[in-house]
């Protein structure tokens, strides 16, 4: 326990995803904290991909960590646009609200 | 000593991440996330990836982070009458991430070998010649160049798209279009018409 | 050319109701009118054939052809059809001829004639058939033709519920004809009249163990018949449509409830006297029904007010001779009584019609009187009508009644005698009904404006000028029928050797030959007595003898008993299977519940669709946990 090993780094990296996916769908409160929670998964997919290369001594880890937070963020400012957009039309970012697709 | 700082780190992550999700305010959330960015950086600098760390901190704390504080604050949520509270399926969805979570951590353990201590599961942080960010940067631009080409593209695609999507034209604004001005000809301004003695136009 | 005549009117039926704007206006009356008469004559010339001595059968084709049972199409001709064929094809002829005149104004003169024709060619069918199955479509043929013409007016209410009355009262009878045919069937093994009438004396003995009771099939089936016939005829019990149907057109209620329609129950009866005669029991109740209905109607139609349910009683009590000739095993002169019955009640409802027509479709008696002078030709013919129906000579009735009631006088049994004063009394009745409307309504004071009343145009004369002929010069014409010297029916009809009452007749004692004329002559004078000398007196009586009076008037109660018996009942019940079995359970469980199902199935797995992001990220998520956990329990060796 107290040698800290590959295991603990991918251990806290999936509970801070399934946190980040209870974001996802257990929120009632509005959409950003959905936007948050991916965040968050990205978050966890980082430790994830550093921990690794760590582990094998490769570069490439980060290299593609690096990626990943690119694209997070580019993923982030699109969503938030999006989101913008959407309020304009509803007035409201409420979840229960958002249910046009409803068949 | 490694390990407090871990265990230090992860908690005050794993706590931190739980409250993004729970709070009722937007903004404390945004503080929260921030919160568990700044221990992400922590565990990444215990893991010897210093570079990305930094990078966590500028691009995700000082960006992203900063952006979704300004669009709560824009969009001037009025969260008193946002519904809080938990949906009456909670307690399933519970226990399938608990399943979820369960099965990953077991995929990592690995049962049939036990927890930490075994060959092959150290992580070593070795000091290694260069620093991280010159290792960084020998491989990005060399080895994956057009990754890293591709990288700025869907950045430059991110900008316009958001450009695009909320932009807005005002109704009462004049503006000048250059081109329509440089463009404008003799035709377009002036016109001769022979006019009779003593009438009008 | 037997075919011929019995598809003509077919052809006329189907033409003009299948194609009414390709004969056009003047087509579709003339068309299956001009068949029927082409279809007459056929009929006089087969009718001197079958006299003749021609009788044959002609197969038209197969309907069942199986081990068990073998029908076929086929026209039977014999001296009992060609009678009844030229019967029915004078009547229809000129009933065609007359609605010429009548329905002018009426805008569905094509569907009337199709009617009309396609009664004919089921009446054709019932008498030219060789068997039982075949007779019984013709049966339900003119009981379902005598439904659409009687509610031919749809708009009237009263007009519809007539005819469904018709056709209900008359699917009671037919119960008892059809099992009356399954009893023939079970004796004989077949259904055509030769086979059966052959066999049928091989089969005297045979019972039907039933509950303890023994029964001779024949007696079984003779009268299961009968009730069919009852039903048809309007004999008392099913008679309660008869008087209803008077709603139809007149027309129709001189061709169908006149002359033909209703005599199918006693052609039925005449046909199957091979039958009958070995079975005495239903001989016997035949008589006791006939004479029954005969006084049990004549005492209804005395109080009546409408012309032409008055005129529908009067046929309802001379249907209930013409059933007890044949219960005395005098079927010819039942048939005889046919004959001339059908020119003289054809006759008198044409004339009713007549008037009807002059007085603008007024139909009360009460409110007529003196149109002597305005419908000279109407009067002169119901005259002859009614001097036909009372019996008087030298006119038609006077024979053949009177051969009726001599020969139930020569059954010399407790049943015949009954029939014989019932009868009696029965004729007395006639005559009064009969001059009180000819009474109230030709002569005396008139009792309202007739100054509008104007003779019938030539269409509506000439029928009754021919019935009117007919009325008086078929009883000399037809008396061979009933002379038992001569042998008129040629085995068409069977009278076995122990049933004398024919022959007996024509040996009855002076009284008993002349007591129907002295008693229609009395009926004739209390008819005066009470129309036009005294007028004051109907009132007195029936004040008198307001109980009785009631009684009669109000049809001795039959229709309030049935209903309130039987229909309400019923429909009590169909009632409670319609609210209780067909919408709650059947319906439930059937297509509404499968309905209701598939809607309630179809919105909870519409729930899924919920629109919400969220829970689709969530159902994606369990899927993928369960595929995870697949996978992890499969490396683990736990699954």
């Amino acid at each position: 326990m107290y040698q800290i090993s590959l295991t603990h780094y991918l251990i806290l990296s999936s509970i801070i995803f399934t946190i980040g996916i209870f974001g996802v769908f257990l929120n009632r409160k509005n959409l950003i904290i959905i936007l948050m929670s991916i965040e968050l998964m990205l978050l966890a997919v980082n430790i994830n991909f550093i921990a690794f290369s760590t582990h094998l001594n490769l570069i490439l880890g980060q290299v593609f960590a690096l990626f990943v937070l690119t694209v997070a963020a580019a993923e982030a400012a699109i969503g938030l646009a999006i989101l913008v957009v959407f309020f304009r039309s509803r007035g409201s970012i409420a979840v229960e609200d958002a249910n046009s697709m409803k068949g | 000593m490694i390990s407090v700082f871990f265990y230090l780190f992860s908690f005050i992550a794993v706590f931190s991440a739980v409250m993004v999700i729970t709070v009722k305010n937007p903004v404390h959330s945004v503080f929260f996330l921030i919160l568990t960015f700044f221990n992400a950086t922590g565990l990444f600098v215990l893991m010897g990836a210093e570079f990305l760390a930094m990078l966590l901190l500028v691009v995700y704390v000082g960006a992203v982070a900063v952006l979704f504080l300004f669009v709560i604050m824009m969009l001037n949520i009025d969260f008193s009458s946002l519904r809080a509270g938990m949906i009456k399926n909670a307690p399933v969805g519970l226990l399938i991430g608990v399943i979820l979570l369960g099965e990953i951590i077991f995929s990592f353990i690995g049962m049939k070998y036990g927890i930490a201590g075994i060959p092959g599961n150290e992580l070593f942080v070795q000091l290694s010649e260069v620093e991280n960010t010159r290792a960084l940067g020998k491989v990005i631009y060399t080895d994956y160049i057009y990754l890293f080409q591709c990288a700025g593209l869907i950045l430059l695609v991110a900008m316009i798209g958001a450009i695009v999507l909320t932009h807005r034209r005002r109704e009462n604004v004049k503006k000048q279009d250059a081109v329509k001005q440089t463009l404008r000809s003799k035709s377009d301004s002036i016109e001769v018409s022979k006019v009779e003695i003593g009438k009008g136009v | 050319m037997l075919k011929l005549l019995v598809f003509l009117p077919l052809m006329g039926s189907i033409l003009s109701g299948l194609f009414p704007k390709f004969l056009g206006k003047k087509g579709v009356i003339w068309v299956p009118t001009l068949f029927s008469f082409l279809s007459l004559f056929f009929s006089v010339i087969l009718l001197a054939q079958a006299i003749g001595g021609e009788a044959y059968i002609t197969h038209l084709c197969y309907w069942i052809k199986s081990e068990a049972l073998t029908v076929s199409w086929s026209l039977r001709l014999d001296v009992l059809s060609a009678v009844m064929l030229f019967v029915v094809m004078l009547v229809s002829s000129l009933v065609h001829l007359y609605s010429i005149g009548y329905m002018d104004h009426d805008e569905h003169k094509a569907r009337f004639f199709s009617y009309l024709s396609l009664f004919t060619f089921a009446m054709l069918m019932l008498v030219t058939s060789n068997n039982f199955l075949q007779l019984f479509f013709g049966w339900e043929g003119v009981g379902l033709c005598s439904y659409l013409l009687i509610g031919f007016w749809f708009k009237k209410q009263s007009a519809n519920a007539a005819a469904i009355k018709a056709f209900i009262v008359n699917r009671v009878g037919d119960l008892g004809l059809i099992l009356g045919i399954c009893v023939i069937y079970k004796l004989t093994g077949s259904l055509d009249f030769n086979v059966v009438f052959d066999k049928t004396s091989s089969f005297l003995e045979s019972n039907i163990h039933f509950f303890n009771l023994s029964i001779p099939y024949i007696e079984l089936a003779c009268f299961l018949l009968f009730i069919g016939a009852m039903g048809k005829s309007a004999q008392i019990g099913l008679h309660t449509w008869l008087a209803d149907a008077m709603e139809g057109p007149t027309p129709v209620s001189a061709l169908i409830h006149a002359a033909t329609m209703v005599t199918a129950g006693v052609f039925l009866v005449a046909r199957c006297s091979p039958l009958f005669e070995y079975a005495p029991i239903a001989l016997n109740f035949v008589i006791l029904v006939g004479a029954a209905t005969s006084i049990f109607a004549a005492c209804i139609a005395i109080t009546q007010n409408d012309i032409k349910k008055i005129i529908a009683y009067s046929t309802c009590s001379q249907l209930g001779y013409m059933f007890f000739a044949c219960g005395v095993s005098a079927y010819s002169a039942g048939m005889f009584h046919l004959m001339t019955h059908a020119f003289f009640k054809a006759l008198l409802f044409l004339g009713a019609g007549s008037v009807i027509h002059a007085l603008s479709d007024e139909q009360d008696i009460r409110k007529m009187g003196g149109l002597a002078k305005a419908l000279p030709y109407t009067c002169a013919a119901m005259w002859i009508g009614s001097l036909a129906l009372a019996g008087l000579p030298p006119f038609a009735g006077f024979f053949s009644k009177d051969i009726i009631l001599e020969a139930a006088w020569g059954h010399h049994s407790t049943f015949g005698y009954i029939a014989f004063y019932l009868g009696l009394i029965a004729a007395f009745l006639t005559a009064f009904y009969s001059w009180k409307i000819l009474f109230m309504v030709f002569h005396g004071k008139p009792r309202t404006d007739i100054s509008s009343a104007h003779e019938s145009p030539l269409y509506i004369l000439i029928p009754l000028f021919i019935l009117s002929i007919g009325a008086i010069i078929s009883g000399w014409v037809g008396y061979s029928m009933v002379d038992t010297h001569h042998d008129f029916w040629l085995g068409s009809i069977l009278i076995l050797d122990s049933h004398q009452a024919l022959v007996n007749a024509h040996h009855a004692p002076l009284l008993v030959k002349l007591s129907p004329i002295i008693v229609a002559v009395l009926g004739i004078y209390f008819a005066w007595l009470f129309y036009i000398r005294k007028v004051h007196l109907p009132k007195i009586y029936s004040e008198k003898y307001s109980k009785l009076y009631e009684i009669s008037r109000n049809k001795f109660w039959f229709d309030e008993i049935y209903d309130f018996i039987l229909t309400r009942q019923l429909k009590n019940i169909g009632n409670v299977f319609w609210t209780l079995g067909d919408i709650r359970i059947i319906d439930r469980f059937g297509p509404n519940g499968i309905a209701h199902l598939c809607s309630l199935v179809a919105s909870k797995i519409k729930s899924f669709q919920s629109g919400y992001v969220y829970h689709y990220a969530f159902t994606m998520f369990f899927g993928l946990i369960i595929l995870f956990s697949w996978q992890f329990l499969i490396y683990f060796g736990w699954l």
